[in-house]
């Protein structure tokens, strides 16, 4: 398959683009930061669910666009270059995600046309310490008499704060299996500890305390829960590895612009061999960032074998790369580059929190050499 | 239509694979381990083997020593699809190349767009042959990354140019019949003073000396032109216009060297790294050099693909000539960083110079000739301020 984006695909980045110039520039993400972190534009994401982003994965089966993930990846790399606010990654890229991969046809229909419509956001929670790791799980389902009952405690849930639905992974008591249920947020026992991160958003500590349940609230079984998650982890790196690439491309070409107009000792700084030579180097680099995205994108859409692998490359080489850019991009600015009035700062915080969710470079690439045997 | 085009191309690729297992020598099959296995031709041109004299006159025969220059210029005439299919199927059976010159890979481009059609003609027809042997003279003892600084001197004398001057670096100069050549015709402007100038080595005043490299090998030369008379037809594109063909050429050296590390189909690194440290728990029992090597191997894979996507970005008809330079200085970058790590992997044994366990130092001696790659073809440094200058768009003072 061609390492290019097709025709229809180039057109939803274009709309999405447009959109986003429009109704979605930088300052509106600092115009909801200082309205106290706030996380969510009702109006926004309106318009978002009528261009259709939140059918973009969603199988024709159940009215979805069944469009792909190639063009979900356009879309997050748009909103990545303006560091839009919305509940795309935690609602449409996880959510949807392992939604799609469930068997429970019930909650299905329920689900995607609740998600679809833009009615309902929901987030996952499956972490429970100060780093990604899907191997720790000490929360637990246990069975009282036809009720079942979780019991747990998760960490940095993505939109935590605003969700109507939270998917939890949890070990089955009974079996000793990794499964995944989906609760409403408001339900009894669930206490939130909502956190604004570096990033001006919001990440909740969530515990779970005697939550009860019933059995039609499984999104998966005993068999098949470890593998819905692990899937649902890769799309979501190359998703989030998608919005890097946005992130980092963006703020190298305002770097770039700002090389080409700051002057000291009377000329453009841009003219400095030092710094010509870094921003040649990052300007690789973002193109190496571009081909490991697509791939992996597409090998999301052909379901490839390999996906587990091309996924952690592409976080990985984008945890790297957009601390490079991020922190040159600092540095280039100078003064100027560490006030809160710049944007540039922005693109340093949010890909720090990136760069950790779903695990970073360093869990990434120790997953690369397992995979291969090392 | 389209369905024909397919159907021919199906039946192309049958013949072809048909041909090649019936024609190309088993032992041609064979990876190749060092530069003697493959023929490089020209006037004194040694076969190895019976085998590779086999496999060359066969694919001489076919005309697919170069198959996809037109048949005029004694090429196969292959368009672009079957020459793939050909490449395809040569590397399914793991076939050599019959011939490698530098007349190929880097004069012929220069000559299809600049030469006039007699020269055309004429010297495309000798590459395919294998006849001439060709090597490169650009670079200078004072026109290293400063090309266009070069002095080497070409007098017009009516009937001929009158050479004065040296190049060097000039890759198995001492082997090459036929030296393409960057010389000065004009001082008045540094760029549009060069002329492109083939020169025949058998000429009076011509001589070369190998140069000792810190690999303890020569495969470079310096080549001296002491009143060397060459005639004027033997003047490619326009006179004093020389530099426009030169930067062409380098952008075809660029691409070649910079696929040093793709070409390298050798254990990989992780596998030597098991033999040679161990493994405990099933990791690598170092776990700082198997984070180095996973970074690395990250690395080589990405930029597979995007050699890949910059070939598909060209199909699709999207400007990507951009990335030239950066995949001279990323493709060698690489390399160089696997020959680095590769010492680390190795320990003790790989710096060893002469014992008969390291095969006479070849992994030591490989290791210090990498350290050329980012600076043959124009250094690290040229290429970014290329990038940085063409690509970004970056002031200059």
């Amino acid at each position: 398959m061609a390492l290019v984006i097709n025709e229809e695909q180039n057109m939803l980045k274009s709309s999405a683009k447009e959109l986003l110039d429009l109704k979605s520039p930088i300052s509106h993400m600092r115009e909801l930061r200082d309205d106290n972190y706030n996380q969510f534009d009702v109006d926004l994401w309106k318009e978002m669910v009528e261009m259709g982003w939140t059918a973009l994965t969603i199988p024709e089966k159940y009215n979805g666009l069944n469009f792909g993930y190639v063009g979900l990846g356009q879309v997050l790399e748009e909103m990545g270059r303006k560091l839009t606010v919305s509940p795309i990654i935690s609602t449409v890229l996880v959510s949807t995600t392992l939604i799609s991969l469930s068997k429970n046809e019930v909650l299905k229909r329920k689900l995607f046309d609740e998600i679809m419509n833009g009615k309902k956001l929901c987030s996952l929670a499956h972490e429970e310490s100060s780093h990604h790791n899907p191997n720790i799980n000490l929360s637990i389902i246990s069975k009282n008499n036809e009720k079942f009952i979780l019991n747990g405690k998760k960490r940095f849930v993505i939109d935590g704060s605003i969700s109507d639905y939270l998917i939890v992974s949890a070990n089955n008591e009974s079996s000793g299996k990794l499964v995944l249920i989906i609760l409403d947020s408001k339900s009894k026992g669930i206490t939130f500890n909502n956190k604004v991160h570096m990033d001006s958003k919001n990440y909740s500590d969530i515990s779970f305390s005697n939550v009860e349940f019933s059995k039609s609230s499984f999104l998966s079984s005993d068999d098949d829960g470890q593998k819905l998650l692990s899937k649902t982890l890769d799309i979501s790196c190359v998703g989030l590895a998608a919005e890097m690439l946005g992130n980092i491309q963006e703020a190298f070409e305002i770097t770039m612009q700002y090389l080409k107009e700051r002057e000291q000792f009377g000329v453009k700084i841009g003219s400095f061999q030092s710094l010509q030579h870094r921003s040649a180097i990052m300007f690789g680099e973002i193109e190496l960032c571009k081909s490991i995205v697509l791939k992996a994108l597409q090998a999301i859409d052909n379901d490839e074998q390999n996906l587990p692998e091309l996924a952690s490359l592409a976080k990985s080489k984008l945890g790297l790369t957009s601390k490079l850019v991020t922190n040159e991009a600092v540095q280039m600015h100078g003064g100027i580059g560490m006030t809160d009035d710049s944007d540039i700062g922005f693109f340093l915080k949010r890909t720090r929190v990136t760069q950790r969710t779903f695990g970073d470079s360093n869990y990434h690439l120790d997953r690369v050499a397992k995979i291969n045997n090392y | 239509m389209e369905t024909q085009v397919k159907v021919d191309l199906t039946s192309f690729r049958l013949e072809t694979r048909k041909w090649l297992e019936e024609n190309c020598p088993k032992s041609m099959q064979e990876p190749v381990t060092d530069a003697n296995q493959l023929y490089w031709g020209g006037r004194n041109g040694k076969f190895s083997s019976n085998d590779q004299e086999i496999w060359f006159n066969r694919m001489l025969d076919k005309k697919w020593i170069v198959p996809y220059w037109e048949s005029k210029y004694g090429g196969g005439g292959l368009n672009p699809k079957q020459n793939n299919i050909l490449n395809q199927e040569m590397s399914r059976l793991g076939c050599r190349k019959p011939h490698i010159n530098f007349g190929i890979s880097m004069l012929g481009p220069a000559l299809l767009k600049f030469a006039s059609e007699e020269q055309k003609i004429y010297y495309l027809n000798q590459i395919c042959n294998g006849e001439i042997r060709w090597v490169q003279g650009y670079s200078e003892p004072n026109a290293g990354s400063d090309l266009a600084n070069l002095q080497t001197k070409a007098e017009d004398k009516g009937d001929h140019f009158l050479v004065n001057g040296s190049k060097v670096w000039t890759s198995y100069g001492d082997k090459g019949d036929f030296i393409f050549c960057l010389v000065r015709t004009s001082t008045e402007s540094k760029h549009t003073g060069i002329s492109f100038l083939l020169i025949d080595m058998n000429s009076e005043g011509i001589s070369t000396r190998p140069i000792k490299l810190i690999s303890g090998k020569s495969p470079f030369s310096e080549t001296f032109f002491d009143s060397v008379k060459v005639p004027k037809k033997n003047l490619v594109g326009t006179l004093n216009d020389g530099w426009t063909i030169a930067k062409y050429l380098l952008t075809h050296e660029r691409q070649m060297i910079g696929g040093i590390g793709d070409t390298d189909k050798k254990k990989a690194l992780s596998e030597v790294a098991i033999d040679s440290i161990g493994v405990t728990d099933k990791l690598l029992s170092n776990a700082s050099i198997r984070s180095k090597i996973a970074k690395l191997e990250m690395n080589e894979r990405i930029f597979e693909l995007t050699i890949q996507r910059a070939l598909d970005e060209h199909k699709a008809g999207n400007n990507s000539g951009a990335l030239s330079s950066f995949f001279k200085y990323y493709g060698t970058e690489l390399a160089m960083q696997k020959e680095e790590l590769r010492l680390e992997v190795n320990g003790f044994n790989s710096t060893e110079w002469t014992s008969e366990e390291s095969n006479n130092g070849r992994e030591a001696r490989y290791f210090n000739r990498s350290k050329g790659h980012s600076i043959e073809g124009g250094t690290h440094e040229v290429q970014l301020n290329i990038i940085a200058k063409r690509v970004l768009g970056l002031p200059s003072k």
